[in-house]
């Protein structure tokens, strides 16, 4: 098989303000690649929430994303605090966010269930004050 | 709708991408959480909102929205307009509270859409 095309940001956890550069970026470079517009949308939506996910709980991170002739594949890897339990942070609603976040519009308890939502498929490795790794794959329909 | 009609109903004054105005959107959502905006929002064209921050502008860009409008006189900062120029996004601003600019802008026939 023929090498990915892949894409590589370093997502900088300091900034709330620049948090979704990445994902900007990705859906521009997936628009003049003539995906379909559901594809991009679900790619860049699933990218945003994960980015402003490692903003708010893993003071950054990197993202990569793979372009295959029939997936998309983005690791958002982080060095954070690892999520306690995932089942609990999969529900929606539940949410650990500061208040603060919460008055910048986000922190509803929605970003990992609307990431899974929007892919095919979702793995999260973590471990607690080591890191978390999210592999999210969209696939290409035919 | 034009995206032009909404800003006279709304008495909105337009601060970014003027020239896109005669473009149409179809629904349209309100809410001041971005959260649910990217969780239970679909094909709409229109945000109305008071959450005034960057984040604003790219999530109704990662949902392909075209508009945005702003409620209760808050005005977007330079640094949210030159983001929304990037975008090409439509940014208006208007002194309504979001009640009633929804229901001004719903009862002039643009509707919520189809939810996920």
């Amino acid at each position: 098989m023929s090498a990915p095309l892949t894409y590589r940001y370093d997502i900088d956890g300091e900034n709330f303000t620049s948090a979704g550069e990445a994902s900007v970026k990705v859906k521009k470079a997936l628009r003049q690649l003539g995906f379909s517009q559901d594809v991009i949308r679900r790619v860049s939506i699933a990218m945003y929430e994960g980015e402003i996910n490692m903003v708010i709980h893993a003071n950054g991170g990197f993202a990569e994303v793979s372009v295959y002739p029939d997936r998309i594949v983005i690791v958002l890897d982080d060095k954070g605090p690892g999520i306690p339990n995932v089942d609990l942070a999969m529900q929606a609603g539940y949410s650990t966010a500061p208040e603060q976040i919460r008055s910048l519009g986000f922190g509803a308890g929605m970003g990992l269930p609307n990431m899974k939502a929007n892919t095919d498929e979702m793995t999260i490795e973590t471990e607690i004050g080591v890191g978390t790794k999210i592999t999210m794959t969209v696939k290409v329909g035919t | 709708m034009k995206i032009r009609e909404i800003a006279a109903m709304a008495n909105a004054e337009v601060l970014c991408c003027e020239e896109l105005l005669d473009n149409e959107v179809h629904s349209a959502c309100g809410s001041d959480m971005m959260s649910d905006v990217l969780a239970y929002v679909k094909d709409q064209g229109l945000l109305i909102t008071g959450l005034v921050n960057p984040q604003v502008v790219r999530t109704a860009e990662m949902m392909d929205m075209r508009a945005i409008l702003f409620v209760r006189g808050k005005k977007p900062t330079p640094e949210i307009l030159a983001l929304a120029k990037q975008c090409e996004m439509v940014i208006m601003a208007s002194e309504l509270r979001m009640f009633e600019a929804c229901g001004l802008i719903y009862e002039s026939g643009l509707k919520g859409g189809v939810l996920k």
